[in-house]
């Protein structure tokens, strides 16, 4: 990492520290879904099926039933029959969604039955035992032909495949189009692709007769997960015990087994059996509903002769596969940051949600911002060509300026701070842009394609999800909680208990960081629990950038709070008023008489067991908790549509080198330079970390990762054969510059980190390749952009 | 079903298990004998999450039966650390340097790291990033892993020199 951002005198905050969580994962003791050991567990297979649309006409289980070590062969009209429909996130009464299909699969891949066995092994082979007759029908899989309302229905009931269609206009778009001399319309399209975590999705749950609870262990990363397997269940929430204890190997969004878990409840409280299903490959990639964002683009942009943007237009086309849940609300999340850093004075925005006969999607890194800031990238390139202008300056000149914050676009989200233009600055000086040209140029020379890209990216963190109201009426909610209990013992060791699971984020490192700066504790003392979901505090999960800034200010103002406390029975105990107290380094002192003091361990033995000592009326023990609201939020949107939506806002900038092959089209990435500013980085490391795994995620998405189909709706890339990820040969040596524009939003400045790479590196490297086309007039505005699209295009140009 | 008696040294003690004969040797590690800091991904050899030392080489422990294990030695991220529980240079400078961040692909990586120092002391970041390249993490985009066989690589030169 480059730079040292001016920092206040932090003791722990944003130096260099090793985490908390890796002492576990380098020894091989991580707890993982698949490590969870419950006696006596039976083992859960699931049968898919080969169709993309068909009707089921009959189902024999006999044979299956028969094998010995099978205990259960489950079918949908069972399961659909005794367990409510699952969430979605619109309003949509014609769409059922059961975790096995029920009367009719919706995809090739879709579950239509579930073996329950000693064995993973025999239940395996049970399910291929399973004799089910099906009526293959035509399926629907092109998006754009939905709208034409000639396509077989996924969901009959619901009338179309359109689930979604509104039009938004914020500011005066016509006036703003009327009054600039050029416009640019063009396509920009993101391909299906996903986060695909190694570690693929799993459930284990074993249902309490007696004590009637269903303790639930899932490689889970969601918000109302427990809500949502309680009313599926239809039992009351509090007989349900979600293990916030269990480490995730790997999310970025994906891991939302909402279908799987109901499965599996369900299955253990049938049978009275522990059970488990722990995804294979295959199902996790065909039938695990993990598919991320399917969008296309169209986009007029209104800008000036200076390449100054005035007005959008973005119609935003996205394919959410059989079963929506949340998906069609990543349509909904980029309205926080619609028009990119870029000032823009006016957008509209037409978000169109179609089903499709093709696996589920779920929420992916970012909630759909990633496409759309590739969307809105690709037309600042479109601008900078069109007037000829250079690539920077145009994105130099719309960028919000410094002395601008907080800055409020169009449908109203306010940016909390930054210094856009000294991070895009800071790019430019240390990947030494012109000394990149030249090596470009130099690779030219040699007949190689060569090309340098360039963009500019915001990270909304914190998510309220305020924005699910303008989709839908019915969730009417204002808030997205995160909540922190913090308790000093006797001896005066410090334990936290946070709420939910961390797949990756370190959050236990960034509490104890946060609490021992406060408190001017070693955070190696301070212990972090994920309390289950019964003792736990109000959580919406670690989604949306938004731990440090919501958890991690629910946890300085509980360490806050402590302080207070102990203040309070220092001066009793002393003698003096509060306000004579001060305290530091783990001693509380009377201002100007050193000498007249108490020791942190003293106080925490008062307070546990000095009732004598303590002031009147104040309660014992040293605890408190924070159940913090999204700084910023609380509001529905107003009569023009208008809400703030995420209250923080991260900004890079990114330029890579590439180089492609121009006879197979081969991209190589030589170098990758980004500008990085989160505000208060707690552990720079963990930071640092999620900057360059965003960027390998982009670059997957951008030149490789693809859930392709064919015509008639088979997955044609159901493996690591076919889906290709990068290795590390793949994703080059990352240069990372960091910046500090503390937030005014959160406790210590700090905001959200866990996205941003991925949100902007796409676009950039979409841009470098553009760029290293741009000699032959070619330009690819669909990703991936793979080795034999480049070829393609190459080819008929040359022809 | 058969099942099939055979003798494993796994991170230096000898097991005797018996395994129906189809059982992946990955499954047998974790579901048999327990030990599983060896992860499952993708059970078709692409990820490289199951990598265990297989008489001093990595392979896949999803690509092969436990019974062809018989009669071989077996190192898995369990066995990286000494008799007394102490961490391995390697190990500790896959913490220092933060070199993951979910942990699920760390035991393999490990895995990975550990065979390239043995035959090769001092690798530049192209042979790490080779010796790593069949193993597949979503988190980091490799540099810090990189960073960490470097440094563990660094300190094994520096305490021999």
């Amino acid at each position: 990492m480059i730079g040292s951002p001016a920092l206040p005198n932090y003791r722990y905050v944003s130096r260099k520290r090793r985490t908390k969580e890796d002492r576990r994962f380098v020894t091989g003791r991580g707890k993982f879904v698949a490590d969870v050991d419950v006696p006596g567990t039976k083992h859960v297979a699931v049968l898919p099926s080969p169709h993309p649309r068909a009707n089921i006409s009959s189902i024999d289980t006999s044979a299956a039933m028969a094998v010995s070590g099978v205990h259960y062969v489950l079918t949908g009209d069972e399961l659909a029959a005794e367990t409510n429909s699952l969430f979605h996130g619109l309003d949509l009464p014609g769409v059922k969604w059961h975790p096995l299909a029920v009367g009719m699969t919706r995809y090739a891949g879709e579950w239509v039955a579930a073996v329950v066995a000693d064995s993973r092994y025999i239940a395996e082979d049970a399910a291929e035992l399973i004799e089910v007759e099906y009526e293959a029908l035509p399926a629907a899989v092109d998006s754009e032909k939905m709208l034409d309302g000639d396509q077989p229905l996924v969901h009959p009931d619901h009338g179309s495949n359109v689930l979604f269609r509104k039009t938004w206009e914020w500011g005066p778009v016509e006036d703003d189009f009327s009054r600039v001399p050029h416009t640019v319309s063009y396509r920009a399209r993101w391909g299906r692709s996903s986060t695909v975590p190694i570690e693929t999705f799993g459930v284990v749950a074993k249902w309490d007769e007696i004590g009637e609870i269903m303790d639930v262990w899932a490689s889970i990363q969601m918000p109302q997960y427990q809500d949502q397997i309680a009313a599926a269940l239809r039992l009351p929430m509090n007989n349900i015990r979600v293990h916030n204890d269990v480490d995730v190997g790997g999310s970025y969004g994906v891991k939302r087994g909402i279908k799987h878990t109901v499965l599996v409840t369900y299955l253990a409280k049938r049978l009275g059996m522990p059970i488990r299903f722990i995804e294979d490959r295959l199902d996790n990639m065909s039938g695990g509903d993990a598919h991320g964002p399917d969008r296309i683009f169209d986009i007029t942009m209104a800008f000036d002769d200076d390449g100054v943007i005035k007005s959008m237009k973005i119609r935003a086309l996205d394919d959410v596969g059989a079963y929506p849940g949340r998906a069609p609300l990543q349509l909904g999340k980029p309205i926080t940051a619609l028009c990119g850093p870029y000032r823009v004075n006016s957008i509209e925005y037409e978000a169109i949600s179609v089903t499709s006969n093709k696996t589920g999607q779920v929420p992916v890194r970012g909630f759909g911002q990633s496409p759309t800031n590739f969307a809105i990238e690709t037309g600042l390139e479109r601008v900078a060509k069109y007037l000829g202008l250079d690539r920077v300056e145009v994105r130099a000149r719309n960028l919000v300026r410094k002395e601008e914050f907080p800055w409020k676009i169009p449908p109203g989200s306010v940016y909390d701070s930054g210094d856009f233009h000294a991070v895009l600055e800071s790019v430019i000086k240390t990947s030494d842009w012109a000394a990149l040209v030249a090596r470009r140029d130099a690779l030219r020379a040699e007949g190689k394609l060569a090309g340098v890209g360039i963009t500019t990216c915001l990270e909304p963190g914190g998510g309220n999800n305020i924005f699910e109201y303008l989709f839908n009426p019915k969730l009417e909610i204002t808030t997205f909680v995160e909540s922190v209990l913090l308790k000093v013992e006797p001896t005066g060791a410090i334990t936290a208990v946070m709420c939910t699971t961390t797949s990756g984020q370190g959050h236990e490192t960034m509490v104890s960081t946060i609490a021992g700066e406060e408190l001017e504790r070693d955070p190696d003392t301070i212990r972090v629990l994920h309390g289950d979901s019964l003792e736990a505090l109000p959580t919406r999960s670690p989604v949306a950038s938004r731990m440090t800034i919501v958890l991690g200010t629910a946890t300085s103002n509980a360490a806050r709070e402590i302080k207070d406390k102990m203040i309070t029975i220092a001066a009793h105990d002393l003698g003096v008023d509060k306000n004579q107290i001060e305290y530091a380094d783990g001693e509380f002192s009377v201002r100007g008489e050193p000498e007249r003091k108490l020791l942190w361990s003293e106080v925490c033995h008062i307070a546990h067991k000095q009732f004598h000592r303590m002031p009147p009326g104040h309660e014992l023990g040293l605890q408190a908790y924070s159940v913090q609201q999204v700084p910023g939020a609380g509001q529905l949107p107003n009569e023009k549509n208008e809400v703030p939506l995420y209250p923080c806002f991260s900004f890079q900038a990114h330029v890579p080198l590439v180089e492609i092959d121009p006879d197979t089209g081969k991209v190589k990435l030589h170098d990758y330079y980004i500008a990085h500013d989160c505000g208060t980085a707690i552990n720079p490391d963990i930071v640092r970390g999620m900057i360059i795994g965003g960027v390998a995620h982009g670059v997957g998405a951008a030149l490789y990762e693809k859930f392709e189909y064919d015509p008639e709706g088979q997955l044609l890339a159901g493996t690591f054969v076919d889906y290709l990820l990068p290795s590390a040969h793949e994703i080059p040596p990352v240069t990372d510059i960091e910046h500090c524009t503390p937030s005014p939003m959160t406790s210590l400045g700090q905001k959200g980190s866990g996205e941003g790479g991925y949100l902007g590196a796409p676009a950039a490297v979409a841009s470098a390749v553009n760029d290293a086309l741009s000699p032959y007039d070619v330009e690819i505005n669909e990703l991936p952009i793979r080795a034999r699209d480049i070829e393609a295009a190459l080819h008929e140009k040359t022809l | 079903m058969t099942q099939v008696e055979i003798s494993i040294n796994v991170n230096g003690r000898a097991c005797v298990v018996t395994v129906p004969p189809r059982m992946t040797l990955v499954d047998c590690l974790r579901d048999v004998l327990r030990l599983t800091g060896t992860h499952v991904g993708c059970e078709h050899g692409i990820c490289g999450a199951c990598s265990v030392m297989f008489d001093g080489e990595p392979i896949r422990s999803c690509l092969m039966f436990a019974v062809q294990a018989d009669g071989h030695e077996i190192t898995t991220v369990e066995g990286l650390a000494s008799e007394d529980g102490e961490i391995s240079d390697l190990q500790d400078s896959f913490w220092e340097c933060h070199a993951m961040q979910c942990g699920y692909c760390t035991p393999g990586m490990l895995v990975a790291s550990q065979a390239l120092l043995s035959e090769n002391p001092d690798p530049d970041d192209d042979e790490i990033r080779e010796a790593i390249s069949g193993n597949l993490c979503r988190c980091t985009g490799y540099q810090q892993i990189v960073e960490a066989v470097k440094m563990a690589a660094q300190r094994r030169l520096g305490m021999s020199s």
